[in-house]
């Protein structure tokens, strides 16, 4: 157990120009699971490696429980790693795999024996000890590979994209699994992803990493309602954020919807701009749409009619798509994206923006048809235009 | 002919093409075999004789001792280097390139001329003996029918030199089929340089090191004219034996009988490794 | 940090931090240096002797007779690589070698091809069991081979022939040719010969003008290297020859009564082609033989 304290660290490696990750600083307390969360090749994964010692920093220190281990082997860092390729290896049986870590460290048999039977059972792999890696399925080869991590006594749990090879349903049951697991152990873990769904469900906190810098390191929760910037905003979250191009004039918010006088919690976090007007960038979050026939009791609320051009049938709810008349939103942060996700989920047109709302199931909205929509004011963020959020709470 | 059908033809394809290169590998090398077999048993003075012969010769047992032990000593030095170079290939040296092209240079050089290049190392006023008078040592005789031991060590070297090359671009090609994960996974795990090699690097390359077992000691035990170039007639070998009786002695039925010897001690070693090197049911095949 | 109450307080470790350690860094440092002398080693061990066999085969008589040598350069001459290419038999058996490498080359790529092309393309019944005839086939020793082939040859009257050493040498090659080819064929996509099909080709057409075009680099690597092969075979050529030498074997022969500058000379002409041949082919080495391991 131990916590990790991550400092400046700057990767460059041989023959490139752009450093893989540049003056990352990063604490991650004792028991704490941390979620590395960004679009591939965002530095996340050498991050990691760096910790592991599979990778050396060019700059800048890493210190697991106050030791400095930063150009230490892997060997002699006391950790253990689950990789997302598995790496089980496939010319031992199960049981060796598990007792890989204990028999290179010259654990006592009896003593490996024990432990290797202990995480047999937690991972329900007791009816698999004696089989070879090519003789079970790819969510058990996955389960061997954290039964291998769990057994050492490592400080420090080290994740990478552990999920993504397996398919979409097994990869559901697998981290609610492994949240429960990770917990009950109370190691300190650091774990990569690119899926933010993953990293928000997982992590206590998550470290939001874009092109070798942190965007963003907060609780799940923090990260959702009060992103730093656009990229942050528009990474997190599915369906993703809604953008449109909006002005502050006269007191007001002049969305594409409605305008929306600055009042409640947009006078409050908006203060420090009030009254100039200015180009800004608003941000709505699909469930913060309603069918204004089912809208709950909201305190500020923008009425106004849209024609539905999709509507997708979730059962539970349901997502309306609806060209909003309002310039294209230009901006570093949707652009990169965008690359990352394939556009899809921005929208975009000339002169017109799509937009989604989430709405409840009762709610008759059909394609091709007008419905009213209700927006709750109050949760709109609004961004400047070189992405920073100007609602967020000065720390 | 118009009555066959599309499906027919079809099957018949691969066979077809086959067909050549099969009848091809039977004619010059499978009857060859079958020939040898008969001539081994058969000549003027019947079959028992032609062994009795062979064993009779004054240099066969010798040829037998230093064909074994040239191949006892050989192989292991000679894996054990080409593991070696394999794994500093796989670090990324400087110069890694000039390395790989200067050892793999060796693997186009025949027997016969890597012999004639040892021997301007060898022979007697040659570059080692040289090379030792710089330090004060005297020219040692290395190549004298007198000097067995120093003999062998040059043949030794000289196969050493020549066939490492082959042996190390089997390893080299297994190894980059082993995905790098395997390796930094036992890293973290706490494993050592030697405890990696010895149980994860190594077992994941049984494939090819069975490969290149087989396929080098076959070639070992066929040593022949690296040895001739250096020594003359001075440290045989089985196959110079061959030699000798069917070009020297003019006696194809003896030389067949030695080449029988020569042929059933390479099956027996090949299907030895086979059998010490087989895998565990279901292990390996990896992630596939 | 931040106005919503975070679940867990973030990390804050106590203390300031400990010196960074640079003690490993030193030790990398020296496994480094150390790896980098072994492969300097292994390439003095490997390449010294080529460079002395040159020094040898441009020495003048009078210096290879002395004693001590030096190891650099030193009465450099061309008389002893020109006296061993005067000297009878070498220059015809220069001849004989092109021609028997090249004739082999030939007959292994059209029997063996076809033979790559169906491993490749078919699944069929002896699929694995023809691949475990070729292994055996390799496995064989070449004088068990040479000496009844040699009969044989008499009898057909063909011994002491290009075409009969090359037809040994072919032998000797086929099964890498036919597992090398394979390889090359099944890295072109089957797609795009169906395309080529389903376009109203035949099948030797599609074949013709889709995959014969992106082979032909690996069908080079695989000629190279059969061309190689029977460069250096020395025993089957010295068996199945008398008057028409192949270098190697004129080489062997004259050895016994040669004098030691012509032995050097001869080792030297040997080796030349390997220079070049590895030279041009050690981007293609790792994946030929990755192909005839698999």
């Amino acid at each position: 157990m131990a916590e990790i304290r991550l400092r400046n660290l700057v990767k460059v490696y041989p023959g490139q120009q752009n450093p893989a990750t540049d003056n990352v600083s990063l604490d991650v307390a004792d028991g704490e699971f941390l979620v590395l969360l960004g679009p591939s090749g965002c530095g996340k994964t050498t991050l990691l490696r760096m910790v592991a010692g599979l990778e050396l920093p060019t700059e800048g220190q890493v210190v697991i429980g106050n030791r400095d281990v930063t150009y230490l082997p892997p060997r002699d860092r006391r950790l253990s790693m689950v990789f997302q390729s598995y790496a089980v290896f496939p010319h031992k049986r199960v049981r060796d795999n598990i007792g890989f870590g204990l028999a290179m460290r010259h654990v006592p048999g009896d003593q490996i024996r024990a432990k290797v039977a202990w995480a047999a059972d937690l991972l329900r792999l007791t009816d698999y000890l004696d089989r070879y890696p090519s003789q079970l399925s790819g969510g058990q080869r996955q389960r061997v590979a954290v039964a291998r991590a769990i057994v050492v006594d490592a400080d420090v749990l080290l994740m990478d994209e552990p999920l993504s090879n397996l398919d979409a349903l097994l990869r559901l049951s697998f981290r609610a699994e492994l949240k429960k697991l990770v917990g009950e152990l109370g190691t300190t873990t650091l774990y990569v992803t690119h899926d933010q769904t993953e990293a928000m469900t997982l992590g206590d906190r998550v470290a939001v990493m874009r092109g070798g810098h942190l965007q963003q390191v907060g609780p799940p929760k923090e990260l959702y309602n009060d992103p730093v910037n656009l990229f942050v905003a528009g990474f997190i979250g599915s369906p993703a954020m809604n953008f449109v191009s909006a002005r502050i004039e006269d007191g007001k918010l002049r969305l594409p919807f409605g305008d929306v006088p600055i009042e409640g919690r947009l006078k409050e976090r908006l203060a420090e701009s009030n009254g100039s007007h200015r180009d800004v960038i608003a941000g709505v979050r699909p469930e913060h749409f309603e069918d204004a026939r089912f809208a709950p009791e909201i305190e500020r609320p923008l009425k106004f009619r849209v024609n539905v051009d999709v509507v997708e049938e979730m059962g539970s709810e349901l997502y309306a798509f609806f060209s909003v008349k309002a310039g294209q939103v230009h901006a570093r942060d949707l652009e990169e994206l965008e690359e990352d996700a394939g556009a899809a989920a921005l929208g975009h047109g000339s002169g017109e923006t799509v937009a989604v709302a989430r709405l409840s199931s009762e709610s008759d909205a059909r394609a091709g048809t007008q419905t009213e929509l209700v927006l709750d004011t109050d949760k709109i963020t609004v961004f400047a235009p070189d992405g920073r959020n100007l609602m967020r709470a000065e720390s | 002919m118009a009555a066959r059908s599309p499906r027919l033809r079809q099957a018949a394809a691969p066979y077809a093409l086959l067909l050549p290169s099969a009848l091809f590998l039977l004619a010059l090398l499978g009857w060859p075999v079958i020939s040898a077999i008969g001539q081994a048993f058969t000549g003027a003075h019947g079959g028992t004789e032609n062994w009795r012969q062979m064993v009779a010769e004054p240099q066969f047992w010798t040829s037998v001792r230093n064909t074994s032990l040239l191949v006892v000593v050989l192989i292991p030095l000679q894996f054990s280097l080409a593991v070696a170079m394999a794994l500093l290939l796989r670090e990324r040296l400087r110069a890694r390139g000039f390395y790989f092209y200067v050892w793999t240079v060796p693997l186009a050089v025949s027997d016969l001329a890597a012999g004639l290049v040892w021997l301007s190392i060898f022979t007697g006023n040659g570059y080692l003996n040289s090379a030792l008078g710089w330090f004060g040592v005297h020219p040692v005789d290395w190549l004298s029918y007198q000097n067995t031991s120093t003999m062998f060590l040059a043949v030794l070297v000289a196969e050493l030199w020549r066939a490492t090359s082959l042996v190390m671009i089997i390893l080299v090609a297994g190894m980059q089929m082993i995905p790098r994960d395997y390796d930094e996974a036992a890293q973290v795990f706490g494993a050592s340089f030697w405890q990696r090699l010895r149980h994860v690097t190594l077992p994941l390359m049984r494939p090819s090191i069975q490969v290149a077992l087989i396929l080098r000691t076959i070639l070992a035990f066929q040593a022949f004219a690296a040895a001739q170039a250096l020594t003359g007639t001075q440290f045989p070998l089985l196959i110079g034996q061959t030699y000798l009786w069917f070009v020297g002695l003019n006696d194809p039925h003896v030389a067949s009988a030695v080449a029988l010897v020569v042929l059933g001690v390479s099956m027996v070693t090949a299907i030895g490794y086979l059998f010490m090197l087989r895998q565990p049911r279901g292990a390996g095949g990896g992630a596939r | 940090m931040t106005a919503d109450a975070p679940p867990r307080p973030p990390a804050v470790a106590a203390g300031p931090l400990p010196p960074v350690n640079r003690r490993p860094l030193r030790r990398r440092r020296l496994v480094r240096a150390a790896r980098q002398a072994a492969a300097i080693l292994v390439t003095l061990f490997m390449g010294v002797p080529v460079y002395l066999i040159t020094l040898s085969a441009f020495s003048t008589r009078a210096e290879l007779n002395r004693f001590p040598k030096a190891l650099w350069p030193r009465g450099v001459s061309a008389g002893t690589m020109r006296a061993f290419l005067g000297s009878t038999g070498v220059v015809p058996s220069f001849v004989n070698s092109i021609e028997v490498g090249l004739t082999t080359l030939l007959v292994s790529l059209l029997i063996g091809a076809p033979a790559g092309y169906a491993i490749a393309r078919y699944a069929f019944r002896g699929h694995d069991a023809y691949q475990v005839f070729l292994l055996v086939t390799r496995s064989l020793p070449v004088v068990v081979l040479s000496i009844p082939l040699a009969t044989m040859f008499l009898r057909l009257g063909i011994y002491d022939s290009v075409v009969a050493v090359a037809l040994v040498h072919a032998a000797l090659a086929l099964p890498t040719t036919v597992l090398i080819t394979a390889s090359v064929f099944i890295s072109v996509p089957a797609e795009l010969e169906e395309a080529a099909l389903i376009f109203g080709g035949t099948r030797f057409a599609a074949f013709r003008k889709v995959v014969l075009p992106l082979s032909i680099p690996g069908v080079a690597a695989s000629s190279i290297f059969t061309f190689v092969l029977s460069w250096n075979e020395v025993l089957a050529a010295a068996i199945l020859t008398l008057n028409n030498r192949t270098l190697p074997a004129q080489v062997l022969t004259s050895l016994p009564y040669s004098p030691i500058e012509y032995r050097f000379a001869g080792g030297f002409a040997m080796v030349v082609p390997s220079l070049l041949f590895i030279l041009i082919m050690r981007r293609y080495l790792t994946n030929m033989w990755g192909a005839t391991i698999r």
